[in-house]
């Protein structure tokens, strides 16, 4: 297969960015899409030009490391899979592929594709754990789990923090990713002592990082490759306006 | 001079010694603690739990990671699940029994103490990981489930869907989160460990470079700590992630560090074949699979030629038509032999030409009998992820036809050697978790990896490094001002300009490539003293033409992922050859070592207990010296050395 890619190029946060395009040949169908720039940059190289910065690392679509707009879709067009899980068998032979980083303010560009993702860890930092020391917890059978909770508890933990549901809304919120954790909490006994503080202290601090509010558009469910429902945002609503009501 | 190996087991009863040495080891006071610095390198299940236990203790901690937040650690990949102890299952299992199958599944080539230990703790880790918030599998009673794994018969493996190792990777990581909030870890993501610093004999820090910046960075501490993982790479196609390396490691060996079973490397029985020459990437089917899965290729030729051709299916072949060769050759184990059995039989089927796909290296892993026992939907509950992710690559549904599976490089046994303590032969220096050799001996049995990063890092390192530090209470910050971290940076940043100045001809993909091939094809699932002599001599001139005809392009100063690959690959080229040396020594046939001289009439391991029972440690020489070469002696005072056997 061939392709013409259409790729946006960026020498750093503070450069500006221009669209450049290149042409890649004989790609079979089976080669994934993360491979396909792999083959790409060799190219460049050879040529001694810089190859095209992007993020990646594991290749199982579980590490939330990959991320790219693809065609104007997160993950690019196929559904419930990352980046690094697409295959070109998906893509149209001869058709030209659109290219470009996570498109958020709050994930700004570090090189071409490679975007800065911290402002995650910041929101899990402010309160996405259970307070428990090392070694001063009871035995793993001493609270029984309905095996419901449990199990939606861990729909809401297959969150990968790759970004897609930011990148992808309108107004550049976090809140499926926010609710994610917030959810799968919620649902386990040992994450409710410090519920309430938990959903005020995360949304206060996506707030904060400049992420947007939610208008319930559902985008982020759609373009989330582990499928995580909105559902969660709700549970996240319901968490945080309780936690409101307390004060 | 040759290292001085003191492996520091505590005397005693093998189910005293751990207790025995918590007790006789000393503490460092609140008060001192605060005082004292520690780095730890990669933020794994290892690093993570360490870096959270360290700074709950109060420690102030420096955590380092090459990817951009710590969460994407490699260990999030692990699919199958953990082992621990806990009998729930009431089959009859034990903190011996899970001992017992993991220093036999290590091909009796692993510490007894350091594996009755992790067997010890193992439940500790289920607790922990429940508290929080670790979303495990669990039955309608509300009760944690289990499943079995590879080279046990009892289901002792506790599992969060095909997500384990994300799962628990994320309950470390939001610990880690808690301390970070709390101001005693700092996390430096985007940074990669360029070398290890040595001062009077002691680690004192590391030369760190921004990944994002390119600039060389000093970290001075009082403790260091490697948690970064295997080497498996090294064979360019493998399981691993594509960021994972052994650079850190190998600094450490380069700086005197032992190095120790480098060849103990642990091919995966279920893997998807590979496809074509524009790989990058092996994807791993969780061994979990084999639970239900049934592994065979056909009975006769002419069904494997038409498989091949595509006139025939494989669900068109009859049933007494197939060969499930690991039911027929290991009755007791059945589908559920250790991974290295497991590959071995693949490769020895395919070797016979009964190999399934073009290429003739691929088996079929069936469900077709679980499936008409459970139901469809069973079975979409188990493993729905993973058929998704089957079907995703391969384009063909497990649903209908079997996978086709071959094994791949997945983990590497070998490590830095450690004593007891988890500290390597430079003091101060720990290396924990897959970075290490010390727990899983020449085979780690599934689900173990886990268990083993968890363990070093919520409940062995914690204490043992302890006992150092206790010594290091009224000594002053480390200054990085000094002779050997300048030594150190200009060392690291010549080598950086070495690197751009080549301006060669082939990338660093290209000899990457070429040095995998080199590896899989003579350092891989079977190995010959003629096929290692020529790896050495293949490698040896492989890094000759690396260094005079590599091309790296871009700048020192900027995110440059092609100089990132040429520095781990500049340690490839080593390692590789450490891994082909420590191979021809050792002449005998252990777990995932095989030495196709030294084999059973039936084609089983052969090992030879009274010439090599120990742990080969090697030290580094210069660059192409031969390393030297000192033994650790494997003394069994509990367990009886004996064949493996699966078969009854």
């Amino acid at each position: 297969m061939n392709f013409k890619l259409k790729i946006w190029r960026q020498k750093d946060a503070k450069s500006q960015g221009a669209f450049e395009t290149y042409e890649v040949k004989n790609i079979s169908a089976d080669t994934s899409f993360l491979e396909m720039l792999d083959i790409l940059n060799n190219d460049l190289v050879h040529a001694g030009k810089e190859p095209v910065a992007f993020d990646h690392d594991c290749r199982e679509g579980i590490c939330g490391m990959c991320s790219l707009h693809i065609n104007g879709h997160a993950h690019g067009p196929a559904q419930a899979v990352t980046t690094c899980q697409m295959y070109m068998r998906k893509f149209k032979d001869g058709s030209t592929i659109t290219i470009e980083p996570w498109r958020s303010a709050a994930f700004p560009v570090i090189k071409d594709l490679v975007v800065n993702r911290g402002a995650y860890d910041e929101i899990l930092q402010a309160g996405g754990f259970v307070s428990v020391r090392t070694n001063s917890v009871p035995d793993g059978n001493a609270i029984p789990i309905p095996k419901k909770d449990a199990d939606e508890s861990m729909d809401a933990a297959a969150c990968v923090g790759c970004g897609a549901c930011a990148a992808t809304c309108k107004n550049g919120s976090a809140m499926l990713f926010v609710a994610a954790r917030v959810s799968s909490l919620a649902k386990l006994p040992q994450g409710r002592v410090e519920g309430a503080r938990r959903a005020k202290a995360m949304v206060a601090k996506m707030d904060e990082l400049g992420f947007g509010n939610c208008t319930n558009t559902g985008a982020c469910q759609a373009e989330c490759p582990k499928q995580i429902s909105i559902a969660h945002i709700a549970r996240l609503n319901r968490e945080f306006l309780a936690a409101k009501l307390q004060d | 001079m040759a290292l001085k190996l003191d492996s520091k087991i505590p005397a005693g009863a093998l189910a005293d010694k751990w207790s025995n040495h918590k007790a006789a080891i000393k503490v460092v006071s609140p008060a001192n603690k605060r005082k004292l610095d520690i780095i730890i390198v990669g933020t794994g299940l290892g690093g993570a739990s360490a870096a959270a236990s360290l700074g709950e203790m109060g420690y102030n901690v420096k955590v380092f990671c090459i990817q951009d937040s710590p969460r994407r650690a490699h260990s999030i990949a692990a699919q199958g699940g953990i082992n621990a102890a806990k009998n729930y299952q009431n089959d009859n299992d034990s903190v011996y029994r899970l001992f017992y199958d993991t220093i036999k599944g290590g091909d009796y080539r692993a510490r007894e103490a350091n594996v009755y230990r992790l067997a010890e703790v193992s439940n500790l880790i289920i607790d922990q990981c429940v508290a929080q918030g670790v979303p495990f599998a669990r039955e309608y009673g509300g009760l944690l489930a289990n499943r079995s794994f590879g080279g046990a018969q009892v289901s002792r493996t506790f599992y969060a869907r095909g997500q384990t190792g994300q799962q628990l990777l994320l309950g470390a990581y939001a610990a880690l989160n808690k301390e970070i909030a709390a101001g005693s870890v700092k996390s430096y993501p985007r940074h990669e460990m360029l070398d290890i610093v040595v001062e009077d004999g002691e680690a004192k820090g590391i030369i760190a470079r921004n990944l994002v910046t390119g600039e060389i960075e000093r970290h001075g501490a009082h403790a260091v700590v490697i948690a970064t993982g295997g080497y498996g790479n090294v064979f360019f196609l493998s399981t691993n992630a594509m960021g994972s390396n052994g650079s850190a490691a190998f600094q450490c060996y380069r700086k005197g560090a032992g190095f120790a079973n480098p060849c103990f490397t642990q091919i995966h029985p279920t893997c998807i074949p590979i496809h074509g020459t524009q790989q990058s990437k092996l994807t791993l089917m969780s061994e979990s699979l084999r639970n239900d899965g049934r592994i065979w290729v056909p009975k006769k030729m002419e069904d494997v030629e038409a498989i091949r051709k595509g006139t025939k299916k494989p669900s068109d072949i009859a049933e007494e038509d197939r060969d499930y060769y690991l039911e027929r050759r290991y009755p007791a184990f059945g589908n559920l032999v250790p991974r290295d059995v497991a590959s071995r039989a693949a490769k020895e089927r395919c070797d016979a030409g009964y190999g399934v796909n073009e290429t003739g290296l691929a088996v079929f892993l069936d469900f077709k009998t679980a499936i008409e026992r459970l139901g469809e939907d069973i079975i979409k509950q188990r493993y729905g992820n993973l058929f998704d992710m089957y079907e995703e690559i391969t384009d063909v549904s497990p649903y209908k036809e079997p996978m086709q599976i071959f094994p791949a490089v997945h983990y590497t046994m070998g490590g830095i050697w450690v004593d007891y303590n988890l500290m390597t032969t430079i003091p101060g220096l720990y290396a924990i978790g897959e970075a290490n050799f010390s727990d899983h001996g020449a085979n780690r049995l599934g689900a173990s990896a886990l268990m083993q990063g968890l363990a070093d890092g919520y409940f062995v390192l914690p204490y043992t490094i302890g006992d150092y530090l206790s010594k290091k209470i009224q000594a002053p910050k480390v200054s990085t001002d000094t002779p050997a971290f300048a030594e150190a940076e200009k060392a690291v940043k010549e080598k950086i300009e070495k690197l751009f100045s080549i301006n060669g001809k082939q990338s660093v993909d290209d000899i990457h490539k070429r040095l995998g091939n080199i590896m899989w094809n003579n350092v891989g699932m079977a190995r010959t003293k003629e096929s290692l002599e020529k790896a050495i001599k293949e490698i040896q001139a492989l890094r000759k033409e690396f260094w005079t005809d590599v091309k790296v392009v871009g700048t020192a100063n900027s995110f440059n992922v092609e100089l990132e690959k040429a520095l781990r690959l500049v340690d490839y080229l080593e390692l590789g050859e450490l891994m082909a040396r420590d191979a021809l020594n050792r002449e005998e046939s252990c777990g995932g070592h095989f030495r196709s001289e030294h084999q059973t009439e039936e084609g089983e391991a052969l090992r030879h207990d009274d010439e090599f029972a120990y742990a080969a440690v090697w030290e580094y020489k210069g660059m192409d010296k031969e390393p030297e070469l000192t033994k650790e002696p494997l003394d069994y005072e509990f367990t009886h050395r004996a064949q493996r056997n699966y078969k009854d």
